[in-house]
């Protein structure tokens, strides 16, 4: 029971994560095409600047949680992920220094060069997350030992690839949304085209995964097995159906959150297809690890429960909080990055 | 080299690197509040640009802080999976804990605090510096807990072939955590105000805004001075818990070969570890290694010949690291001390000013080697007395991890040196003009 749990809030960490932190890694990667100048380009990093951090704190509960409940999983996930898992932090890293140390220095070349950081260390970890994420819907190699048997290579697999783009894509609307939310004018305009370009490609890219999915996993078995858990590939689509129209009504708010939705129904669809498994073995059922035979004991489960019981929500709260106070569009006068 | 060594490599140059913002972070957020505390009391402007200047100088140190640690969570995957599994049932979830109660706080309200100025009262956005200068302590809290579990663990009973979890209030009370813990802070403190004092020094040498680095100064030397006496008292207390906890880690901290009692300890040694013993021993102080360790002038100090050589910590690192650390901490006190003697005429003390200004780096280097005795010193264990490092370890290929660990090494001492460039770009132009 508690494993199950534990399970259902690992998947919910995840999902939340990628909505929040995907804006910033979308907007991150579309920042040179959106800005024509330097206090367009401010601007962009002004309507992130206070908030990319604690989305990226997400991430680093979301490992944690794996390590505090699921260490087993933790330890063979990160263990045989390791080029990619290094690439990723290596790119967070280039990603979040590039807000702090950007306009410190008035050179053109200087501001080039973190810019080209901030796209670098926006673009890969999407792809990277996306490519990673698909590998586990669709079992990785590991052995009776926990042994990853493949390489950074075997993971970019087609299907892997497919998980990459889909997450670039998600991501990609989503902080084109966002900008559209923090910014006026002309900047607004062109983040509200790409948003409106972005989503038919997104729609199908879409539609390909989900058919892909029920070729080259198993996710969908449980789906069958219990219907109602159709219920969040609906979401998914739903969500993705209302970002269309808002983005007609040009409601920027309303398509944020919806493509949010898109986000969560997404990674929520791939965590329920996977339960129990948290990495299933593509060499033999029998090898996979589980919320069951890669959780830790019952003690630190209920302990660990209480604690996120209690500081989940109130984290949600003063986060959300934050958004509501810090939710006027970006202007010129107050740049701090 | 093998698997094992390249990945205690990557670790400590992760961790070495990570630790050279924690410290400034932990401390320059508690003097920056205190600043801005001062401002919301006083009105006074000065406290005002006083608040922002070393919090910009804050900004940019934290930011490599922060990128930095989230490589070191995840490298216990990574690089000691065969860890994670055996003991993830109770250290995994002491960093979860951090992250959950801490590292959320901190991340969020440092961003609230940086574009709000003006657009709050003062009171509020005080206490916006407040939460994240907590957030960032309760951090360190929980990370030296998990740390002090692999120094002693405790509360764990051995099940399912892996160290799971008994007694939680154990875990989070045990002595030699929390001991680490307002040690580690305490110096973190002292490195934040040196910080401050010393670029002060700059300015006051230059007459540049006498009157605004007076008052940062001021704040600064008496924080100095309480941090540094607390450091040096909680150090002591540290190496009495290590004393009764980690024999081996004290025998390596003095280079200590032979058992006896009342064990003497050298002002000048050289050890010789090969011959297991010290090649130069002068200047005893009789009784004084039991007296220090085990306050008893009696007491049996134990040697590293009665500790099987595979158990024993590499000495010379060990015993270096602790000798530099403590010569710091000697060194520190003896400056805090005429700094804040004369810190309301500070201006008229040039050559006081050049060593304050020269000091910087000084805490900054005992963190460092503290770090080192407190980690090098535990080998070969991973977790004290429970396992080796040698058995922590992943299954990796040398190739991968030499590459990651080249990779680190490139990237971290680029983007060090261009933290280092903002940081130095910034304390020397001085403060922004009040606003008008």
């Amino acid at each position: 029971m508690l494993e199950t749990i534990w399970f259902i809030l690992w998947g919910v960490l995840w999902a939340v994560y990628f909505m929040l932190d995907g804006f910033d890694l979308g907007l991150g990667t579309l920042m040179p095409f959106f800005a024509k100048n330097d206090t367009e380009r401010r601007i962009i990093y002004n309507a992130m600047g206070p908030f990319w951090d604690g989305n990226e704190v997400w991430l680093i509960t979301a490992g944690g949680a794996t390590f505090a409940a699921f260490p087993v999983a933790y330890a063979v996930m990160f263990n045989g992920l390791y080029s990619a898992l290094l690439l990723l932090l290596f790119s967070l890293i280039l990603r979040g220094v590039s807000f702090e140390f950007r306009n410190k220095v008035e050179s053109p070349a200087w501001r080039a060069l973190w810019d080209a950081c901030l796209v670098v260390g926006s673009f890969l970890p999407a792809l990277l997350l996306g490519v990673a994420f698909a590998n586990i819907f669709q079992g990785i190699p590991i052995d009776k030992n926990g042994v990853f048997q493949g390489s950074f290579f075997s993971l970019l697999n087609p299907y892997g690839l497919a998980g990459g783009i889909l997450f670039v894509l998600l991501f990609l609307v989503h902080g084109s949304l966002w900008l559209a939310v923090k910014s006026d004018g002309g900047l607004q305009q062109r983040a509200a085209s790409a948003a409106s370009r972005l989503w038919p490609i997104l729609l199908v890219v879409a539609v390909l995964f989900l058919a892909y999915t029920y070729v080259a996993t198993n996710l969908f078995d449980n789906y069958f097995k219990i219907p109602i858990l159709w219920v969040l590939p609906l979401l998914a689509v739903s969500g993705l159906l209302l970002i269309k129209a808002f983005v007609a009504k040009k409601a920027w708010w309303g398509a944020w959150f919806a493509s949010s939705l898109t986000i969560v129904g997404v990674t929520l669809f791939g965590v329920a297809g996977l339960y129990p498994n948290l990495l299933p073995s593509s060499i033999d059922p029998e090898f996979s690890i589980t919320a069951f035979n890669g959780s830790s004991s019952q003690l630190t489960l209920k302990i660990m429960l209480g604690v996120a019981l209690v500081m989940v929500p109130i984290v949600i709260a003063y986060q959300t909080w934050v958004y509501i106070f810090l939710r006027n569009k970006v202007t010129e006068k107050d740049l701090l990055y | 080299m093998d698997v094992v060594m390249l990945s205690r490599l990557q670790f400590a140059v992760a961790s070495l690197f990570h630790f050279l913002f924690v410290p400034l972070t932990l401390g320059l957020s508690v003097l920056t509040a205190i600043y801005e505390t001062r401002y919301v009391q006083t009105g006074d402007e000065d406290y005002k640009r006083a608040a922002k200047f070393w919090g910009k100088l804050f900004l940019i140190n934290f930011a490599l802080g922060v990128v930095t640690g989230i490589t070191l969570e995840f490298q216990f995957g990574t690089n000691w999976s065969s860890y994670s599994k055996y003991v993830g049932d109770i250290f995994g979830s002491l960093l979860a804990i951090e992250a959950t109660l801490a590292f959320y706080l901190e991340s969020t309200f440092i961003g609230v605090w940086a574009f709000t100025w003006n657009r709050v009262s003062p009171k509020v956005h005080a206490l916006f510096i407040w939460l994240v200068a907590i957030a960032s302590n309760v951090s360190a809290l929980w990370i030296l807990i998990a740390n002090g579990w692999m120094q002693h663990p405790v509360g764990y009973v051995l099940r399912n072939n892996r160290a799971e979890l008994q007694d939680f209030v154990a875990v989070i009370t045990n002595k030699f955590a929390l001991l680490e813990f307002v040690h580690t802070v305490g110096w973190a403190y002292v490195v934040a105000s040196f910080f401050v004092m010393g670029i002060c020094a700059y300015h006051l040498l230059r007459k540049n805004e006498v009157d605004f680095f007076k008052k940062s100064f001021k704040i600064a030397s008496t924080f100095a001075l309480i941090f540094t006496i607390l450091g040096v008292f909680t150090g002591h207390l540290s190496g009495s818990e290590v004393a009764e906890t980690q024999p081996s880690k004290l025998a390596a901290m003095e280079s200590h070969w032979e058992t006896k009692q009342n064990a003497p300890m050298y002002l000048f040694v050289m050890p010789d570890e090969q011959n297991e013993r010290n090649s130069v021993e002068i200047l005893p102080i009789p009784s004084m290694l039991s007296l220090l360790a085990f306050h008893s002038p009696s007491a049996e100090v134990k040697g590293l010949k009665d500790i099987p050589k595979e158990e024993r910590p590499p000495v010379s690192l060990t015993f270096w690291s602790f000798r530099i650390m403590v010569g710091i901490g000697t060194l520190l006190l003896l400056i805090v001390i005429f700094a804040w003697k004369n810190r309301h005429g500070i201006e008229a003390c040039p050559g006081l000013l050049r060593i304050l200004l020269l000091a910087i780096p000084l805490p900054y280097l005992g963190h460092e080697v503290g770090w080192i005795v407190a980690e090098v010193g535990r080998q070969p264990w991973i977790v004290y007395g429970l396992m080796k490092t040698s058995d922590a370890v992943s299954t990796l290929a040398r190739s991968q991890v030499l590459a990651s660990l080249w990779a680190f090494i490139v990237l971290y001492s680029l983007l060090g040196l261009v933290d280092f460039y903002l940081l130095a770009k910034y304390a020397r132009k001085g403060p922004q003009p009040a606003e008008s």
